[in-house]
């Protein structure tokens, strides 16, 4: 299940983990990605906080975590090769997290909430 | 409300993303950037720059006029020669960088950034106070299309029918097309062969259609025009110069003509020649992916000293890169970081191109 935030993060739920990575509209909105700006693994995660950015050509975009967790995994492919996330912004997440606060989830949108949001 | 160009309903009718600059709204990209960029780079692209101010100084003080408000020497020169350099307050402060066109004996076109029209006009006004000019602001009788690339001559020749294989670079010339007159010169902000044409809005129009319809030119944005001229060295007013950033700093005294009889700011922009300056403009190399953008600090064994004016990941070259001013006693080849947000990425002091020109001269 994947749910999706007010800044335009996702998270897709797999068990005890989360995936989170922009989304689709996210991506376009911004155009060329250059550059993703990642937390290391282990670190602390909370919601709606500063853990990374996202640069596009023109300018640099905080994210904002949709969850709360600890950092087990970060997708090492964006550091060289940023523009995965135009390609499929779905597939390229940017951090695993282990989910801290499964409640959460319930303020988040759900994807057909999302898009009918954000057309 | 913003102001817009001739071809705003083109720009919308192509889906472009349309944001505020200097007082209009403008195109800021049609498909992408990058595209766009190396569509210059490679092939041909033309952006709408219609929003770029033109005004008209004539009479039979315009030449020293025109040597008194602006750094370069436009003595003597012949008819159709465009020079380049800056306006300057009396402490040496940038009041705006601008093209200016020599058209007749005692006849100059002035070009400059859409937004410091109301500024300049203000400037030029009232430094003409004891000359014997006339001054005809025509920002808005004018459009201007950049057509540019290492592919323009051919497109300006066939597809608009304007003959310019033999205009040389930094030249002028004018057409008369059903009686309008239109200037073409071979100029640009990019780094590659390029011209830029001035005529009414009409014609504009016209021949951004021509263009479009024949698809040898790609719409370019102001997107990639900021990310072809930083590559280049190009300086944009507002970040690379100022009325806190002089040509001096910046590094563009030779476009300051210490020679001439005087020109507003000569004093003080020879004082900052010749005892030095505290901070100067200087390229860096970053040793990571990450962007530096206007504004973030540059740092030396975590002391400030400095600040970047344009950064970006380049895109003809896979690099960081950023311009910003630093102080005078770094050398070429000194080691850096820059603070993007949380981090600090080392960085070389290096010259502030990253790309070589593709100048036709």
């Amino acid at each position: 299940m994947t749910y999706f935030s007010e800044s335009h993060e996702y998270v897709r739920v797999e068990g005890e983990f989360g995936y989170v990575g922009i989304s689709d509209y996210a991506q376009k909105q911004l155009g060329n990605i250059v550059y993703v700006d990642m937390p290391d693994v282990d670190d602390d995660v909370e919601v709606g906080e500063v853990f990374g950015a996202v640069e596009s050509v023109k300018a640099a975009s905080d994210l904002l975590s949709p969850v709360s967790g600890t950092v087990v995994e970060v997708n090492e492919s964006l550091e060289d090769s940023p523009e995965l996330i135009n390609q499929d912004a779905n597939e390229n997440w940017i951090i695993k997290v282990k989910l801290s606060d499964p409640s959460e989830l319930e303020s988040l949108m759900d994807e057909d909430t999302y898009n009918s949001k954000n057309q | 409300m913003n102001k817009r160009t001739c071809l705003y309903d083109r720009h919308v009718a192509l889906g472009a993303l349309v944001q505020p600059f200097g007082g209009f709204d403008m195109p800021i990209q049609y498909s992408s950037i990058i595209e766009e960029h190396n569509a210059v780079r490679q092939h041909c692209g033309v952006f709408d720059v219609s929003h770029m101010g033109e005004t008209f100084i004539s009479g039979e003080d315009a030449e020293r006029f025109v040597n008194h408000i602006f750094t370069n020497d436009v003595t003597g020169a012949p008819i159709g020669q465009i020079f380049y350099g800056m306006m300057c307050y009396p402490d040496g402060g940038t009041v705006d960088d601008l093209l200016v066109y020599k058209m007749g004996e005692q006849l100059y076109f002035l070009v400059i950034n859409a937004a410091n029209i109301d500024k300049d006009m203000e400037w030029i006004m009232t430094s003409a106070e004891g000359f014997n000019v006339n001054i005809d602001h025509c920002s808005e009788r004018y459009g201007q299309l950049a057509v540019q690339g290492p592919e323009a001559e051919t497109v300006m020749e066939e597809v608009l029918q304007i003959p310019c294989k033999d205009l040389v670079f930094y030249t002028a010339k004018t057409l008369n097309v059903d009686g309008v007159e239109v200037i073409v010169s071979r100029t640009g902000y990019t780094g590659e062969d390029g011209f830029e044409i001035y005529g009414s809005h009409e014609y504009i129009v016209n021949q951004w259609d021509k263009l479009m319809e024949s698809g040898r030119c790609k719409p370019c944005g102001l997107g990639c025009r900021d990310t072809l001229r930083f590559e280049v060295g190009l300086p944009l007013y507002g970040d690379e110069l100022s009325q806190d950033i002089s040509p001096v700093m910046a590094g563009f005294s030779m476009f300051c003509k210490f020679d001439k009889p005087e020109f507003i700011g000569k004093e003080a922009l020879l004082k900052q020649k010749t005892e030095g300056v505290a901070r100067r403009l200087r390229g860096l190399m970053l040793d990571d992916r990450a962007v530096p953008r206007h504004g973030y600090k540059v740092l030396k064994d975590g002391v400030e000293v400095g600040e970047v004016t344009t950064g970006y990941r380049l895109i003809s070259v896979d690099q960081s890169c950023a311009v910003a001013l630093v102080d005078s006693s770094l050398k070429l080849g000194d080691r850096v970081e820059v603070q993007i947000r949380k981090k600090t990425f080392p960085a070389t002091i290096v010259k502030k191109k990253f790309y070589d020109k593709h100048y036709k001269k």
